[in-house]
């Protein structure tokens, strides 16, 4: 019998709503669902194993007995992987005491509130190393597989990273709590946590654009001025590189920091949290904010009036204009590299996919603000308006948004390569198109809060928009480079988006 | 010509939640339609404002067949729903403006309503702030401005006073009357069966998604078996007294 309240009483509570989660996650609410999504899952998870296998299989040897170069290689990647849990944690702890749901109902209680953020702050590491485990598992495997169950130690090496950024996650919000108050704080932590997340390699990319005229991060990594500059083979800083490759020696004191780092980060912060998320709950409600423009009541069409309100909506809202306009810093390294070689066709073709993919995620986040994060549905579609007049309307200021996001580029790269902005501009707007069709069939009505979280109401919808987003891409590539091919991934797309209707959940009529 | 009329309305979920709801409103007129929680009431009105496709029946507003041409229906209603929908970001104002835009309200008119809708619901003070930081009260009054802001002919609500202060409450319940007065007609619900008493010349009771009675609170009194000689009894009693000979029926 497990003491009311209790730590393990919490656990347990929480294990069964998170089960609860995934399986409606995997299901889309369709309990017929769950051997099509478990199929699924494995046709996935083959499929990342194939890539693992073209990545590792070359590299094995040198994975087996790791020189300098290769050390400085793993180490990078490792750390950049670890910023990105580090801003996945940072923004689960904050949402983990300003999304209010049963928050009320357990701080009211009696109920020690320290418990159960110890039991949030533990699910957010075992989450952060979930998500890094099916991510990073497959190239474990592969490399298991070639070279010997040691460089399963790896898994280790992904629960110390798990950990750590967890523990760090939560002391930075703490800090940022103490320090912005609470009113500051969400907004300041997911910007934060964007920076973590996206600088650190939109800044690497920058380093390898402007050092060498390339994307890639590895050869930055690999280039002699680091690996001169590193420090020597029996420096700790190794230890992480040399446990991922299987050195259970170097693995123990990396494990036994990090977790103890947790431990740590968990019992000195799980008073604070409780205490940060009632303050929250006590916050008055949000300033007043004013609009000293006149009323403009003037003519306007209804696609007009809906295209405005939209644009008004996002604009007025710093949170969700950050996290639209957070796609579109990654493409400032593209346009690094083509501010860098514009004299160069090929640096051309390497940035038409890279823009295209832009665009179908741009798209894919506008459509579900203006299609699903309708806060007054009833409104729109009580109003004397066709069905389809609204739809369009909603399209376009998508599809314009995107559009002015684009523009600079084409204009760019028509100055070097009409063909290839040519195709950059048709693959963009076949990807955003695509991304708005996947957002209209999968449509659900959701508070515009709940962007962040929009991808988790069906893996189905997202795994369509990004496929369809990358087939497109590389359709667009091959266009760029005057191959007839571009056709096969174009026609990928088109089943992948027809698949997805045939998947959609059937809405009732409104 | 009658402002709305329901024939054999049905609308099945799981279960029955509507079963052959027969309505007639006249022109002018305040409705209320009362019922237990699950009664059908609010799927009744989705319905009517074509939030919702009936399975069987007809719904004719001002003579105009709303299923059939249901933009024509939907620009002489209005819809407010219990939980008020409107825009955070924007203000009052703003939020008149794009319903107005929405039901293509010349501008002149549109501003003029505006302007009088926010001064009788006392939004004069906040009109130029942002939703966001309304109490529910005010973004109750802000969404039944929107619903008014075009001059509908037929006003349908879901619960409007749930939530709202005294004074609030007042407001809201003035400017239905002065509506009605104007010769808009209301059709609305509500669990405040003293609302009811107060503002609906007609009151309609369902239950299990039937209509099982219909008239003035005199003439349900009379239909009430067992109070039928009670001339003091209230609405209260009226109404639970028809729901439990409904329900048994």
């Amino acid at each position: 019998m497990i003491a009311p309240a209790s730590l393990l009483w919490f656990a347990r509570h929480e294990t069964r709503l998170a089960w609860r989660d995934i399986m409606t996650m995997l299901q889309g609410g369709r309990s017929r669902r769950g051997a099509w999504a478990a199929f699924a899952v494995v046709i996935i998870s083959i499929l990342l194993h194939l890539i693992a296998y073209v990545v590792v299989a070359p590299n094995i040897q040198i994975l087996e007995h790791p020189d300098k170069a290769t050390l400085v290689v793993t180490t990078g990647s490792a750390f950049l992987a670890w910023t990105l849990m580090l801003s996945q944690a940072i923004e689960s702890v904050t949402r983990s005491f300003y999304a209010r749901a049963d928050l009320d109902l357990i701080l009211s209680s009696p109920a020690p509130t320290s418990h159960l953020f110890i039991v949030r702050i533990s699910a957010i590491a075992v989450t952060t190393t979930a998500m890094a485990i099916v991510l990073i598992g497959p190239f474990i495997d592969v490399a298991a597989m070639l070279g010997g169950a040691k460089f399963l130690w790896a898994y280790a090496l992904l629960v110390a990273m798990g950990s750590s950024a967890t523990a760090f996650g939560a002391a930075a919000t703490v800090l940022l709590f103490w320090v912005a108050g609470p009113k500051r704080t969400r907004l300041l932590a997911q910007i934060f946590a964007a920076i973590i997340g996206a600088g650190f390699v939109i800044g690497i990319q920058a380093a390898a654009i402007l050092s060498y005229g390339s994307l890639s991060r590895i050869q930055l990594f690999r280039s002699p001025k680091w690996i001169a500059a590193a420090p020597d083979l029996d420096s700790p800083i190794w230890w992480p590189a040399l446990a991922a490759t299987g050195d259970r020696g170097a693995l123990l004191p990396v494990l036994g920091v990090a977790l103890a780092l947790l431990i740590m980060a968990t019992l000195s912060t799980a008073k604070a949290l409780a205490h940060n998320a009632n303050t929250v709950a006590s916050l008055s409600r949000r300033a007043v904010a004013k609009q000293n423009l006149p009323a403009d009541f003037r003519r306007r069409s209804t696609a007009q009036a809906l295209r405005r309100k939209e644009w008004m909506l996002l604009i007025r809202d710093p949170w969700l204009l950050s996290q639209s306009l957070m796609q579109l810093l990654y493409l400032l390294p593209p346009a690094l590299l083509l501010w860098r070689n514009f004299s160069s066709e090929s640096g051309h073709l390497i940035l038409v996919p890279i823009i295209v993919m832009a665009a179908g995620q741009l798209a894919g986040g506008l459509a579900w603000l203006t299609i699903s994060g309708e806060d007054a549905p009833d409104l729109i579609a009580t109003a004397p308006v066709k069905a389809a007049t609204i739809l369009r309307a909603k399209i376009e200021a998508v599809m314009i948004a995107v559009a002015l996001a684009i523009i600079p580029f084409a204009i760019g790269m028509a100055w070097a390569s009409p063909l290839a902005s040519v195709a950059m501009i048709i693959g963009a707007g076949f990807a955003a198109g695509a991304a708005v069709a996947v957002q209209f069939f999968f449509r659900a009505q959701a508070r515009r809060s709940y962007f962040r979280r929009r991808h988790t109401s069906s893996r189905i919808a997202t795994f369509a928009e990004a496929f369809t987003s990358i087939s497109i891409a590389g359709a667009a590539a091959l266009a760029a480079a005057g191959f007839w091919l571009a056709l096969v991934p174009t026609t990928i797309a088109a089943l992948i988006v027809l698949g997805a209707r045939a998947a959609a959940p059937r809405t009732v009529h409104s | 010509m009658d402002a709305l009329t329901t024939r054999d309305l049905t609308k099945c979920f799981d279960r029955p939640a509507v079963n052959a709801l027969n309505l007639t409103l006249h022109g002018g007129e305040i409705y209320a339609l009362l019922g237990p929680n699950g009664a059908g009431k609010t799927t009744s009105l989705r319905m009517i404002v074509g939030l919702l496709r009936p399975d069987f029946g007809s719904i004719s507003i001002f003579g105009i067949d709303a299923l059939k041409a249901p933009v024509e229906a939907k620009r002489i209603t209005a819809w407010l729903s219990d939980e008020p929908m409107i825009y955070d970001k924007l203000t009052p104002i703003e939020y008149l403006e794009f319903v107005a835009s929405l039901w293509q309200v010349a501008p002149r008119t549109a501003q003029a309503n505006a302007d009088a809708l926010i001064e009788w619901l006392g939004l004069r003070p906040h009109a130029q702030e942002r939703c966001e930081s309304f109490s529910k009260g005010m973004r109750q009054k802000v969404a039944l401005a929107g619903a008014l802001v075009h001059d509908p002919r037929l006003i349908i609500l879901d619960e409007p006073l749930t939530g709202l202060d005294a004074g609030s409450a007042r407001q809201v319940k003035d400017v239905l009357l002065q509506r009605a007065r104007g010769g808009c007609t209301v059709l609305m619900t509500t669990h405040i069966l003293e609302v009811a008493e107060r503002l609906a010349e007609r009151i309609g009771i369902i239950a299990q998604g039937r209509l099982i009675a219909e008239g003035s609170l005199d003439e349900l009194r009379t239909r009430a078996r067992g109070l039928c000689d009670d001339s003091s009894a209230s609405l209260e009693d009226v109404f639970l007294e028809l729901v439990a000979e409904g329900v048994e029926a």
